[in-house]
This record gives C-alpha cells, sequence and structure tokens, in this order.
C-alpha cells in the first residue's frame, strides 16, 4: 500500500492516501475560516444559527462609523509602517549584502534578524517603555513606528536573498561603462531588486495589517486599529458583523498574499537570466 | 633585463642557432617606438597574505593582442582585475598613455572589460545594454543610435536589437557583451576568459571573429584565459603567468620552441624531459649524459646554462619513429640523437596519431606524427620495435 502510494507519487499522480491526507491538513488549516466566511453571509442574528443567506451584516458594517474608522486606522498605519520599514530594511539588506569590508557583518545580519523570532508581547512591552520614557504622546505614530521595528526585519530578509542572488559583475559592468558606485546601484542594481521589494512592502503591509499584541502596546486613545476593534468587540460577544469584516481582511490580505508571491517569482525567474549560463 | 637579452641576441651568429624569430629579444618589440601604451611596472596585490600578483612588470604596445594564460589561481584575473580598477595594486604602477591609473576608478579609466559571464545587464534590452556606457559617457542621441548601429553590424546582431540577454544564444550574449565593451571605443579592452562559456565549435569561429575585429579597429586587447590553444589562436605575444609571477612573455613561436623554463616547457604543450649532467661542451654544442636517453647532443643555448644538471627537453612531433633509424644523408650532416624502444600506446586522433615508445632504459616518450596520408601502410603497432631520433637542433636545453 504504501509502496503504490510511493510509485503514484513518483509518477506524478496523487494516490488515495495522499488526497486524504492533503484534504485532513487543509480542512484542518481553513475549515474555520470557512465556517466564518460563510456565517458573513448568515441573515440570521445568532452566530451560531444559520438563517439563510444575506448580506445584511455587511450593509451594518458599513454603517458602523467605528469600525469603519478602526479599518481606515489600521490602513494607514499599514501603509506608513510597510514604507518606512520597506525603505529601511531595503538600506539594511544592500549594506549587509554589499559591505564587503565591513567587520561584524554576521553580528549585524544577526542582530537585524533577532526581530523575527523575538516574541512580540517583549517587542511590544519595550516599545511601551521607550514611548513613555520619551514622553511620547501614543496614537498613529507610535504604532506606525513599532509596526516598522517589527516588518522591517522581514523586509530585509526578502531583499537582501534577492541581492544575494545577483552577479556582483553586472555592477562591475555598470561601473566598468562609466558608472560611479551610486549610479551603478541605481541603474543596475535597483531595478533588478524591485520585484523583491515590492514584494518586501507587501509582506510588510500585511503583518502590520493584522498585528493586534505591538498594536495594543503602542496605542492610545482615539487611534484604534482594526485588530484592537475586533478584539475588544469579541470579549462583549460575537457579532455577526465581526464576521462580516474579518471576510473582508481575509481578502485583502489573500490578494497582496498572491501578488506578493508573484513578485518575488517574477523576480526570481529574472535572477536565473541574470545568472552565468 | 631586456638590455642582457638584446645583447645576447646580437652575439648569435653562430650555426645551428635558433631560427631567426626565436632569436629575438622577447620583451621589446622591433616596432616599439617610444613609449608603449601601458606599461605595468612592479605591480602587488595580496589578499589577505597571499601575494596572488607577486611584482609582475609588462610592456603592451597599441594595436597589441597580448594573451595572460596560466593555471588557474595563478594572478592572471586579478591582473586583469587591477587594469579594470575593481582592484588596486599594493605597490607598483600601471602607466596608461604615460599616466598612472592604479588608484584611478573603474568609472574613470578609458580602459572597458568583457566579463567572463557577460554580465549583461538582464533588465535591459541588447539595444540599451550596448548604448549603455555610450549614455554615461554623454553623448547625444542620434550619435548613440549611430554608433548602437555601427557596434550591432561590426557583431553581426541585426535584428535582434530588441531581445532581452534571457532570449539570446550563448554566442549570440558573447557578441552582446563584446560590442557593449567595444562602444566607448577603449584604449584597451580586457577580455576575461571570454570564450569559456562557448563549445568547442563556436569558440573556435569566435576566435576568429576576436581576432578580425580587434585588427580591423586597430585596439589593443588583453585577454585573460586558461586555454593555451585559445591563447595561441588569437594572440599576438602571450605570457604567462605562474604562483603571481609572470613566466614569460613571448610569441607563441618563442614561448613553445624556446621556453626559459621547465615548468613552462611543460604548461605549454606536450614535451618529453631527459634529466642529465652536461658531460663535454664543443663550440656550440654540448654533450649530455641523460639518466633515461644515454648521451644526447644538444646545441648550447643562448642563456648558458652554469650548472651542470640540466633537462634536455624535446616535443613530442619532433621526435621521429622509423624502423631502421634515419637515413643515412640526414644522419651524416646532423650529429643524429637515437634511441631505441617498443611503441607501447597507440592513439589515433585524426590529424595526428601519438606514439607512446618504451625505451630500452625504461623511460617512456611521447611522439606524435602527422597523419599526411589517408591509407597509411606504415603506420607503427602496438609492441613493435623503432628507432626514435631527433637533431640536436630540436632540443631544448633547460635547468633542472
Amino acid at each position: 500500500m504504501a509502496a503504490a502510494a510511493v510509485t503514484a507519487g513518483k509518477a506524478g499522480q496523487l494516490s488515495r492516501f495522499n488526497i486524504a491526507s492533503l484534504a485532513l491538513g487543509l480542512a484542518f488549516l481553513y475549515l474555520p475560516i470557512v465556517i466564518l466566511v460563510i456565517y458573513s453571509f448568515n441573515a440570521s442574528r445568532l452566530v451560531t444559527v444559520w438563517g439563510g443567506w444575506s448580506l445584511k451584516w455587511y450593509r451594518e458594517l458599513f454603517n458602523d462609523a467605528a469600525m469603519i474608522e478602526a479599518a481606515w486606522m489600521s490602513f494607514r498605519v499599514a501603509a506608513t509602517s510597510a514604507t518606512i520599514a520597506t525603505m529601511l530594511g531595503t538600506l539594511a539588506a544592500v549594506a549587509l549584502s554589499r559591505g564587503d569590508g565591513f567587520k561584524g557583518r554576521t553580528l549585524f545580519s544577526g542582530m537585524l534578524y533577532a526581530p523575527l523570532v523575538m516574541p512580540e508581547v517583549i517587542t511590544g512591552l519595550s516599545l511601551l517603555l521607550l514611548f513613555v520614557a520619551l514622553n511620547a504622546e501614543r496614537g498613529f505614530w507610535t504604532v506606525s513606528i513599532a509596526h516598522t521595528t517589527l516588518t522591517m526585519c522581514f523586509v530585509a530578509v526578502v531583499v537582501q536573498s534577492r541581492l544575494a542572488s545577483i552577479d556582483r559583475s553586472l555592477e562591475e559592468a555598470a561601473m566598468d561603462l562609466g558608472c560611479d558606485p551610486p549610479r551603478a546601484f541605481l541603474a543596475v542594481t535597483l531595478p533588478l531588486i524591485v520585484p523583491a521589494i515590492v514584494a518586501g512592502w507587501m509582506l510588510a503591509f500585511t503583518l502590520s495589517l493584522d498585528d493586534l499584541v505591538i498594536a495594543s502596546f503602542t496605542t492610545g486613545p482615539g487611534s484604534t486599529t482594526l485588530p484592537i476593534r475586533i478584539y475588544s468587540e469579541v470579549r462583549l460577544g460575537v457579532k455577526p458583523e465581526i464576521n462580516a469584516i474579518c471576510t473582508l481582511v481575509i481578502a485583502l490580505i489573500a490578494v497582496l498574499i498572491i501578488v506578493a508571491s508573484l513578485a518575488a517569482k517574477v523576480s526570481s525567474a529574472k535572477g536565473e537570466s541574470a545568472a552565468p549560463l | 633585463m631586456m638590455a642582457e637579452e638584446l645583447a645576447r641576441t646580437h652575439d648569435e651568429t653562430e650555426p645551428g642557432a635558433p631560427a631567426a624569430e626565436l632569436g629575438k629579444p622577447e620583451s621589446s618589440l622591433p616596432d616599439a617606438v617610444g613609449m608603449p601604451l601601458l606599461r605595468i611596472e612592479g605591480v602587488v596585490k595580496a589578499f589577505g597574505g597571499v601575494r596572488a600578483v607577486d611584482g609582475v612588470s609588462l610592456d603592451i604596445r597599441a594595436g597589441e593582442f597580448l594573451a595572460l594564460l596560466g593555471p588557474s589561481g595563478c594572478g592572471k584575473t586579478t591582473l586583469l582585475r587591477m587594469l579594470a580598477g575593481f582592484e588596486t595594486p599594493d605597490e607598483g604602477r600601471m602607466l596608461l598613455n604615460g599616466r598612472d591609473i592604479a588608484q584611478v576608478l573603474p568609472h574613470e579609466r578609458p580602459v572597458n572589460m568583457m566579463f567572463q559571464n557577460y554580465a549583461l545587464f538582464p533588465h535591459l534590452s541588447v539595444r540599451d545594454n550596448i548604448a549603455f556606457g555610450l549614455k554615461r559617457a554623454g553623448l547625444s542621441r542620434a550619435e548613440i543610435k549611430d554608433r548602437v548601429a555601427e557596434m550591432v553590424a561590426l557583431v553581426k546582431l541585426k535584428g535582434l536589437e530588441k531581445r532581452r540577454p534571457d532570449q539570446l544564444s550563448g554566442g549570440q550574449r558573447q557578441r552582446v557583451a563584446l560590442a557593449r565593451s567595444l562602444a566607448r571605443c577603449p584604449q584597451l579592452l580586457l577580455l576575461d576568459e571570454p570564450l569559456a562559456a562557448l563549445d568547442k565549435k563556436l569558440r573556435e569561429s569566435t576566435q576568429a571573429e576576436l581576432m578580425e575585429v580587434q585588427r580591423r579597429l586597430g585596439m589593443t586587447f588583453i585577454i585573460v584565459t586558461h586555454d593555451q590553444d585559445e591563447a595561441m589562436t588569437v594572440a599576438d605575444r602571450i605570457g604567462v603567468m605562474n604562483a603571481g609571477r609572470l613566466a614569460q612573455l613571448a610569441t607563441p613561436r618563442q614561448l613553445y620552441e624556446a621556453p626559459r623554463s621547465r615548468w613552462i616547457a611543460e604548461f605549454v604543450g606536450d614535451i618529453n624531459v631527459f634529466e642529465g649532467k652536461i658531460e663535454a661542451r664543443e663550440t656550440s654544442r654540448l654533450t649530455v649524459a641523460t639518466r633515461d636517453a644515454g648521451t644526447l647532443a644538444v646545441v648550447e643555448p643562448r642563456d648558458a646554462i652554469g650548472k651542470a644538471n640540466v633537462a634536455v627537453a624535446i616535443r613530442p612531433e619532433k621526435l621521429k619513429l622509423s624502423r631502421q633509424g634515419p637515413a643515412v644523408d640526414v644522419a651524416s650532416a646532423h650529429a643524429v640523437n637515437r634511441l631505441e624502444g617498443v611503441i607501447s600506446d597507440v592513439s589515433y586522433l585524426g590529424g595526428t596519431t601519438s606514439y607512446k615508445v618504451k625505451l630500452d632504459s625504461g623511460a617512456v616518450v611521447r611522439a606524435s606524427m602527422s597523419n599526411t596520408t589517408r591509407l597509411d601502410v606504415d603506420a607503427y603497432g602496438l609492441g613493435q620495435r623503432v628507432v626514435v631520433w631527433f637533431t640536436p637542433d630540436d632540443c631544448v636545453m633547460l635547468d633542472q
């Protein structure tokens, strides 16, 4: 039986066993989300009882000013922090992958990547302490800065891996043909890493959009982000309206993830042609 | 060093001296007038304590095609990268038209380089790749257009201007890279293993095209290669490098027929080497007692060898095989070296046949013979007893 599965796998066809395990895995991952999406179209007031299809909760959602405001806030924070994080992350990646002579590069790389595995509670708490110490008014900018620190390292990782795949002789060729080093970077390297930069921005945007922990540490009154808003609503009981907003967020993030991975794919396809024969 | 060689050359009037070209001094060419285009003086480059280039000096005249040949890690690519400006020499000068360019940044040098992997910009079309350097040079749009068209015609890429590098074959990419590096009319073009990625047939035709382009434009080319056939085909002179030093700088013929050291003799082409001691010195002739080949008569080399222990080297194609030995008239005209042995291996290679002959002393020598006729009834077979002979002129005397 197992042997049969292996042979079937080799032929590129899925055996019954493979199909079953795939279905089980996907169900485990997506069943809750699917249920949530379906119930967002529920006509019933009760979240757990099916009352037929309806767009009622979406209509209600668009009349909920507080929810819309939170969504708009989240969107602005995500866009701002993703943009700053992309600039900083790209610069860090360039410095780390192109600075040959600079000592302690491994240490700096490690330090750049540490926030990837740092518990969010710690990041959030330390930022809160910093903002309090600086006596900064907590709100839009503190959340944006906090999200920048969270997402910058993700951008750096994406851009650095792209840079690593670009042949160094391309920049040398540009210099040989009359470009000074900054020009060579702008004319040759930058166009080649643009897909990675775009992918990094989208990754940063989605990470910021769905962050609850760091945002709740660093935000202030009047600057509620969408995840905080949803979380506080749910504590008072799940309204079908929450299902609707969650469905919209899922849709947005799904689109961004797909675009980001397509951009990364284009980026690596270009990288192959840049490599030697 | 150069003066010494010149002096030695003028002394060469004895009979039996090597042919005219071999007698020429190596480092200066007859028509070199005044300053050379490029003069490299005592250039040293070390990476972490290892001297990749260790005191190289050489002159290149305008319009010359020079090859730097050597095993990998000999420093030839480092030397080329220093000329391009990607590495800065630790010591020494590099004078291009009298100006020291050792510290000049790559984009400020009138030098261009063709990269080993071509380094074509993948996001630009063929046309934009070729025009890249012209735009930086501040040419007008019309001038750039004309120049690109000229280059495209030169490297025979008409009709492919809009393609991207990944839509081209290896040979086409190589042409784009050549066109791009030539477009700015550099005083010196550096080529880093430019044909290594091409297959044999394409490489041969590209070598011919490279030579034609170089001759037509009258430019100065320096090519780095590890392929000695390529170096010999394209270059006017070859600089052989070993362990960061320039072992010999000479024309292909000088390099092959009059290698300066045993290492060069063995690196360039095939050679049989017999170690021995000088037994007697007559006018222009030495007698060497060798371990493997008995007593050999050898022409006195230009660089008189002081030591008694020497190596007598002879190229395989200069060994003659016969069933009885040399014809009587040849034998009487020369003091012929004569060895005997048994054919131990035969490799038919098309144009030539390569034989291994096990001498009676036990040593094995390689001999190669041209297949000048289609039906060779006289070809030697395995185990056949043969006489191997050669004249004193055909061997080279080297230090052990």
